[in-house]
């Protein structure tokens, strides 16, 4: 019996040990690969048939900090959508899930489900239309940023479905006894419920965080042409499906690391709460 | 639902004969009513919205409705050489969806008013005494709360989604493509004409290419889903095993994929496949190959590829699900089924696997619509190709109809048949959902697991 768990148990660590290199070989490579310099005197920036740089460089860095890229401007661009998005969405996510979870009205069902049907539409559908809303206020192009945080905010109230999955599970007798004191629904969201759902909004506004260093479509679409309003996803995905020949793969590699370090940090730091989140919506459905 | 409208209809007529003056001359002037009483706050702001309304439809709403029929006669047109701008057919149908949406609202308003009215009516019939101006403003914080909270995520909802859809969904009735784009050329109503054409199998026809696409949309959402499911699942048991060590730090490992963005981790996997990559560039110097593996480029090979790419970025996700709910079932059924003998395999069969289906299978149903719509892995991945000669309209083999659906937007320009494919996708997807969930055993029988 036990000499079979112990054998058990090496397999089950053989299979853990291949799953973790699979899983870790493409963030190591592109750590490593983003050390290999551009210039052709040093070494060649495209693609090559080794992993380990044969001189460690930080041209490609040095690179990105230059002014021949707008890379540094991209990246405050994709901070300042992120960020902005973040609060905007979270405190729209709690005010919908609030009204829907704890309110009665009229009418409240068949929102949920006209919601439910509009999910259902893909996204892209309705490009051309915003794209063209958005010129009208002049949020292209050049007002770009505005223009996707706009768009990011305005139909965040649909993605309730966690959140008022929290809701729910806060009982109402809570609420009830607040109102016998005379407090009002106002007072009640603001003083109570919000201070007991920490978790609940450090999932939302991290979900929301990180979406927007993503957001290639939209963003190019809005953006398109005007080089100093991309956001990362904008900017880079340009290095590697044009230019990589010239070189630019390494230095989409640097990018990568730079941009991939604080969102990982960030999400490392709450996973705690993304897996209550993500478990929760889950088992609701 | 039929019979509120029924009740709401007779409430007008009832009103108007019940009703004394002030009732009866705010159905002309929205809000007088209210105003006559003392109800200057809820008055005055059906007053403003009548003004406003009027406005509207005077300065626009009636030219752009008149022109709705025909989205526009004037061609943009040169006198001399000066060009002449004629009528924009985007911008007519746009204003004219909105201009219908705006008269129902304030047929609505309309009635709102004649309710309010009437109940005020009644109250002073029964001596009951009025709210007052501030109890009136105070109660969008107490029991109108839901008001307050729900009008801006509405209102964005409403022109980012709502008027966006149905603009689209009526571009799919007009013949809007590269060689009628507004405001140069008008564009106007076809009719059914695409959705003929999207079902038409002749040469002029996309039918062929859309059911080619439909179908790998519906392979791809299937082994996307479920592959990842089974083996996420099979993931998170291994490392919730007994005697297993560093749980935390496996677990770690497998949700670096989520945390870092999506656009570095797959484009960097792309270029690790493509020709010159290095996957082909080690086989090649170890002479394991001789020629790069052509993953990217052979359709089979691609569609097998993305499969497999996927389930490196969907494993951990369900790895993290599965993990939690693993923890729920109860242990001492595990502990009566080995006292009963079972193996490891049989208790996975019979006690784990239909608690995990149980609990997921709503979960299940919006992973398969949200891969039916999966367009990040496939468009940083493949952008769809390899394209094929046998395809219409630059599909390639990868290519979802999501992502068709996006060339079709931005390099084709063919807004006609994009809103067609867009209009498929959502009547794909709410058949799967509907008919999906009401097989589920969660749904039939709620009682099930508890």
């Amino acid at each position: 019996m036990k000499a079979s768990r112990t054998a058990s148990n090496i397999v089950a660590y053989i299979i853990l040990v291949l799953i973790s290199i699979i899983w870790l070989f493409p963030f190591v490579g592109i750590v490593l690969q983003s050390f290999r310099s551009y210039r052709p005197e040093v070494e060649y920036g495209g693609m090559v048939d080794y992993l380990i740089p044969k001189t460690f460089s930080l041209d490609n860095y040095r690179f990105l900090f230059s002014s021949q890229t707008n890379f540094v401007k991209w990246y405050g661009n994709t901070i300042i959508i992120a960020l902005v998005v973040a609060v905007i969405q979270t405190i729209i996510v709690l005010c919908v899930s609030y009204a829907l979870s704890r309110m009665r009205f009229k009418g409240r069902t068949l929102l949920m489900r006209f919601w439910l049907i509009l999910g259902m539409f893909p996204g892209f559908l309705t490009m051309i239309c915003l794209y063209f809303l958005l010129k009208q206020f002049g949020l292209t192009q050049a007002g770009a940023v505005p223009g996707l945080i706009l768009v990011s905010c305005a139909s965040s109230g649909m993605g309730y479905y966690v959140c008022k999955g929290f809701f729910d599970t806060i009982p109402k007798s809570l609420d009830e006894a607040a109102r016998l004191d005379g407090a009002s629904r106002a007072r009640i969201f603001l003083t109570m419920t919000i201070p007991m759902s920490k978790p609940i909004i450090i999932y939302t506004a991290l979900v929301a965080f990180m979406g927007p260093w993503c957001d290639y479509v939209f963003a190019s679409y809005v953006a398109f042409g005007h080089d100093e309003s991309y956001n990362v996803a904008v900017g880079m995905t340009r290095w590697v499906w044009t230019n990589d020949y010239q070189g630019y793969f390494t230095r989409f590699c640097a990018g990568g690391v730079l941009v991939a370090i604080p969102v990982t940090i960030l999400f490392m730091a709450l996973q705690r709460y993304y897996v209550e989140g993500v478990t929760g919506g889950a088992v609701k459905g | 639902m039929g019979k509120e409208i029924a009740n709401a209809f007779k409430e007008i007529g009832l009103a108007f004969k019940d009703g004394g003056f002030k009732t009866r001359i705010s159905y002309l002037f929205l809000g007088l009513g209210q105003i006559l009483r003392g109800q200057w706050l809820k008055g005055i702001s059906f007053l403003a919205l009548e003004a406003g309304f009027i406005f509207y439809m005077i300065k626009y709403g009636v030219s752009y409705l008149s022109k709705l029929r025909t989205l526009g006669d004037v061609e943009t047109h040169k006198e001399g050489r000066i060009t002449v701008y004629g009528d924009n057919s985007f911008l007519i149908l746009l204003f004219g969806v909105l201009t219908i949406i705006i008269i129902f609202a304030f047929i609505f308003l309309w009635w709102l008013n004649i309710h309010d009215n009437y109940e005020m009516d009644r109250f002073a019939k029964i001596g009951k005494p009025l709210k007052t101006n501030k109890q009136v403003f105070m109660s969008l914080f107490d029991s109108n709360f839901d008001k307050t909270l729900l009008f801006l995520p509405m209102a964005g909802i409403f022109i980012f989604t709502v008027l966006p859809i149905i603009f689209m969904i009526c571009v799919a009735f007009t013949n809007y493509d590269k060689n009628h784009q507004a405001p140069t050329n008008l564009f106007t109503w076809v009719g059914l004409e695409n959705f003929q054409k999207i079902i038409n199998f002749g040469s002029a026809g996309f039918g062929s290419t859309f059911f080619r696409v439909l179908g790998w949309t519906l392979v791809w959402a299937f082994f996307a889903t479920f592959i990842d499911y089974f083996l996420g699942l099979a993931v998170a048991i291994l490392i919730n095993k007994k005697g297993v060590k560093f749980k935390k730090l496996w677990r770690t490992i497998l949700v670096l994929t989520i945390a870092v963005p999506q656009f570095v981790s797959l484009l960097y996997v792309m270029k690790l496949f493509a020709n010159d990559g290095l996957i082909n560039g080690w086989l090649l110097k170890l002479h394991l190959i001789s020629s790069p593996i052509q993953f990217w480029v052979n359709p089979v090979l691609a569609r097998i590829t993305i499969i497999g790419v996927n389930v490196w970025i969907g494993i951990p996700y369900l790895m993290l699900i599965a993990t939690g709910l693993l923890m729920n079932i109860p242990e001492d059924l595990y502990e009566s089924a080995k006292i009963d003998g079972a193996t490891g395999w049989q208790m996975f069969k019979s006690i784990t696997l239909p608690y995990m289906l149980f609990v997921t299978g709503p979960f299940l149903l919006t992973q398969f619509t949200n891969n039916l719509n999966n367009f990040n892995v496939i468009f940083l991945l493949t952008q769809g190709k390899p394209q094929s000669m046998s395809l219409a309209n630059n599909a390639g083999s990868t290519d979802l109809l999501v992502t068709w659906l996006y060339k079709m937007t931005v390099n084709e320009t063919n807004y006609r048949m994009a809103a067609v494919i867009g209009i498929m996708v959502f009547i794909v997807t709410a058949v799967v959902s509907l008919v999906v969930y009401n097989m589920l055993p969660s749904v039939k029988d709620e009682e099930g697991f508890q």
